[in-house]
């Protein structure tokens, strides 16, 4: 009965918006551009549940507990994605744009990861499991959405911008005059973006993980069951055990590089189909000039990303509250406040909501939870944390980490290094947190 | 919503975190098997979906046994002997 009834919901969910796409579809050409954003997020989000895929249980679980899955499922997302854009910037068919390359990758990743593992989510993680019905990620995500529009809306982060990143390089390996002269062509792509800059650190990245977290208990599992000493042997096979430790984090992150990448090649499709390398173009042709940036420009990445359109939420309700939301560079001069229903690439993070939502209710997964006492704080202050970092940043784990590593940008390593120290000093107050409640409960014992 | 940690009348210890979210579960787990015995058994009950796959792996990890594991609804119950 319950099984009907989820299968029911989904399906529900799953009309909906393809009665919103048909609708849009209908009012105007142009508006199949919102479709193919809402599907890629639809599809992000069903892979996100199935794969339970969230990059804040990367370090978290490995610092935790001891448990790398998630950190193989990323890289075999980034891995796969990093190989489609390079196929795709070989053909003139990318989207990429690298960021500013400097320290502030590193102190933003470090505020970022520090609110991810409060909050129990990353960017991305906070949307999927809040379409599992989760209220401490809903908390997080009200946390970043205002977080981002209030702090961006300061003269501070206007000086930010202008005295210091916009300075500062922006480079892919690919670009770099050493790799192109060496290789020539499209090659570049291959050896500097996807071999040097995604391949070779994720490799060093899995080693560096199996033999601090890995080797140990598989070894002592192994060599109970076999005679003998170890080999070099054993190491291969603890390595592929690594690997596949969880089936199911492991295809979602192959399906995530590979979803990620048609998502480019479509964007990029629609841009040349339309004549128009930003929908803000669109939006003005269609008369909407109020939604777009002084450059006539909207957020529209062209591939996945999370936290940009969370900050135009912030911005737009503050405005129907009379707050001047665009005398700033972020939304005035680069990303504008468009109207909700117009926003591209919120329609990519509703359809994460929803395809995860589809993939909790056909799990029998889907539930509300409202939280109470200590994760409302957890998920308010994390999801603060994660606006903040993701604006010094100018990126979250999505656009400052997976899609720049994979895209050639070194300057998503410097956002991983990061996260993970951020995830870390978090790691040890949980410990502390939970060791301490331990301790009051085994009184009684 | 209450951590509960407790031994049952009938031998082994309860762990229940149902209500929390990741990392919680996880952590209590290891934490709550750091303080039994090896071979003592632990039921850990939580209804975070993610979690079920992260204390999957630690108990592979770490030699811990998961001997049974019911689902009802979105509550998930693991049974874990230490190793």
């Amino acid at each position: 009965m319950e099984e009907k009834r989820n299968a029911i919901c989904a399906f529900i969910v799953a009309g909906l918006l393809i009665l919103i796409s048909l609708l849009y579809y209908r009012t105007n050409t142009y508006y199949i551009y919102l479709v193919v954003y809402i599907w890629f997020g639809v599809a992000y989000g069903l892979l996100l549940q199935y794969g339970r895929f969230c990059f804040a249980s990367a370090f978290r679980d490995l610092f935790a507990i001891g448990v790398p899955r998630m950190i193989v499922g990323i890289i075999t997302a980034m891995t796969v994605f990093s190989l489609v854009t390079a196929l795709l910037t070989a053909n003139k068919m990318g989207t990429f744009h690298p960021g500013p390359l400097g320290i502030h990758e590193v102190i933003g990743g470090f505020i970022f990861g520090i609110g991810m593992v409060l909050a129990g989510g990353c960017a991305s993680g906070t949307l999927y499991k809040s379409g599992e019905g989760n209220g401490t990620s809903m908390l997080a995500l009200l946390g970043i959405i205002f977080s981002q529009a209030i702090l961006v809306n300061t003269s501070l982060f206007d000086k930010f911008l202008t005295g210091y990143a916009f300075k500062l390089p922006t480079i892919t390996l690919a670009k770099t005059k050493i790799i192109s002269d060496m290789f020539p062509g499209s090659a570049k792509y291959f050896v500097g973006n996807f071999l040097i800059n995604t391949v070779i650190p994720s490799i060093l990245l899995i080693l560096v993980v199996y033999f601090f977290w890995f080797r140990k208990g598989f070894m002592k599992r192994r060599l109970k069951k076999k005679k003998g000493g170890k080999t070099l042997g054993d190491d291969f096979a603890g390595l592929w055990g690594l690997m596949a430790a969880s089936k199911r984090t492991s295809i979602a992150g192959l399906l995530i590089g590979i979803v990620s990448g048609l998502h480019v090649w479509t964007m990029k499709g629609m841009q040349i189909k339309f004549g128009a390398s930003n929908f803000g173009y669109l939006l003005t042709r269609m008369g909407h000039v109020a939604d777009v940036s002084s450059r006539g420009t909207v957020f529209d990445p062209g591939y996945w990303y999370i936290t940009t359109q969370e900050a135009q939420v912030g911005a737009w309700v503050l405005e129907k509250f009379g707050f001047n939301m665009r005398h700033n560079i972020f939304f005035g001069v680069m990303n504008g406040v468009p109207e909700l229903w117009r926003n591209p690439a919120l329609w990519m993070s509703i359809g994460i909501i929803a395809g995860s939502m589809m993939m909790a209710l056909l799990n029998k997964e889907f539930a509300i939870k409202i939280p109470r006492g200590e994760l409302i704080v957890w998920g308010l202050l994390g999801g603060i944390g994660m606006g903040i970092g993701a604006r010094v940043a100018l990126g979250c784990n999505i656009g400052a980490f997976f899609i720049r590593i994979a895209g050639g940008d070194p300057g998503g390593w410097l956002f991983g290094i990061g996260m993970v120290l951020g995830s870390y000093v978090s790691v040890k107050f949980f410990n502390w947190w939970t060791a301490r409640k331990m301790a009051t409960e085994m009184e009684a014992f | 919503m209450a951590m509960k940690f407790e031994k049952k009348s009938g031998g082994g210890y309860l762990l229940d975190i149902c209500g929390y979210v990741c990392p919680h579960p996880q952590i209590y787990t290891k934490q709550a098997l750091g303080k039994i015995k090896e071979g003592d058994h632990l039921e850990v009950v939580f209804d975070n979906p993610s979690s079920s796959e992260s204390i999957s792996q630690m108990c592979e990890q770490r030699g811990d046994e998961i001997i049974e594991k019911k689902r009802e609804g979105g509550k998930f119950t693991f049974i874990i002997e230490k190793g």
